[in-house]
């Protein structure tokens, strides 16, 4: 028996899933759709972005919507120098942790710069909305310095 | 807010993997011989099961298989669905019958479709043989056979499925 050629094929497996929200992420997800963001008030009184449906300390359900900021400061941050295809940004950018205005926990989202020395904790950051919203995280196209 | 159709209650939320297949050596060496139109197996050295596609190994004794034996297109229903529902991204119009066949030589059977048939006459036994598309399309795939069709040989009792010679039944 002779040695076989080596034989590869690239294959793409899809699972096409749609997922249903439940009416608290379907509430700030409408939101976005009409270029709002929206967080929920939990017991402590802490504004939470993305809003949860029940509380993180006692359990209850939370239903107290608050409109926050669509500015905030980075808390923290990650540069992706080489974007992966699923990326949401073909050019390197930011993974942070953003506190909008009128949170009182951070959101992950990227922030587009230019170069990573750009970037600082504490920094100041602008939501960018996509041309036309869905109803999907996306609809924020990404933050950008101010 | 907005008035209730526009809120938001699903959201598309795709997988989607992609791998790059590598055959190993027995897919590999199967696969080759695919596209000069030949069917072969790989035989266990201890319990003398004929495997196709091979995997390079028994399943059963676990061990290596290196022995190539040549099979016929020649194959006996060993089970079978009749497909009423269309799948997405699958280009055939039900109904259609996909079938586990075990080929002449074999003793595992492979899945493949069965075609110029009545669907509803289709059954466990039946005798069928691979429709191949014409040799100037063969590449390293299954797909070189299109289809297999029933032939007019005699059914093959249950308990005999799978234990026939390269030669079929009448050998």
């Amino acid at each position: 028996m002779s040695q076989p050629e080596t034989l590869n094929q690239a294959f793409e497996l899809g699972y096409t899933y749609t997922r249903s929200t439940g009416p608290v992420i379907g509430r700030f997800l409408t939101a976005l759709k009409n270029r709002k963001i929206v967080g929920i008030k939990a017991s402590d009184s802490r504004v939470i972005v993305p809003p949860m449906e029940y509380d993180p300390d006692t359990a209850e359900e939370l239903s107290e919507f608050v409109d926050v900021g669509e500015q905030g400061e980075i808390v923290s941050f990650a540069w992706v120098k080489e974007p992966r295809e699923s990326h949401p940004m073909q050019v390197p950018f930011a993974w942070a942790m953003i506190k909008l205005d009128g949170a009182d926990v951070p959101m992950v989202h990227c922030v587009a710069a230019a170069a990573e020395s750009d970037i600082a904790t504490g920094a100041r950051v602008r939501a960018v909305w996509a041309d036309e919203t869905i109803g999907f995280i996306t609809d924020i196209r990404c933050f950008e310095l101010v | 807010m907005s008035d209730e159709q526009d809120e938001i209650t699903v959201i598309n939320a795709p997988v989607y993997l992609k791998y790059n297949f590598t055959a190993g050596k027995a897919p590999a060496r199967y696969l080759t011989q695919l596209k000069k139109g030949v069917l072969t197996g790989q035989r266990c050295p201890k319990c003398s099961a004929v495997y196709v596609p091979p995997r390079g190994s028994c399943a059963s004794c676990g061990v290596a298989t290196e022995e190539e034996v040549e099979l016929s297109d020649k194959a006996t229903v060993e089970s079978f669905t009749i497909v009423s529902i269309p799948i997405p991204g699958n280009p055939i119009e039900p109904p259609f019958v996909v079938a586990n066949l075990v080929l002449d030589g074999s003793n595992i059977s492979l899945i493949h479709l069965l075609s110029e048939c009545v669907n509803e006459d289709v059954h466990i036994g039946q005798r069928v043989q691979g429709v191949w598309n014409p040799e100037s399309e063969w590449d390293y795939s299954m797909n070189n056979i299109r289809y297999f069709k029933p032939i007019d040989e005699p059914d093959v009792p249950v308990e005999k499925i799978g234990t026939l010679p390269v030669t079929g039944l009448e050998g």
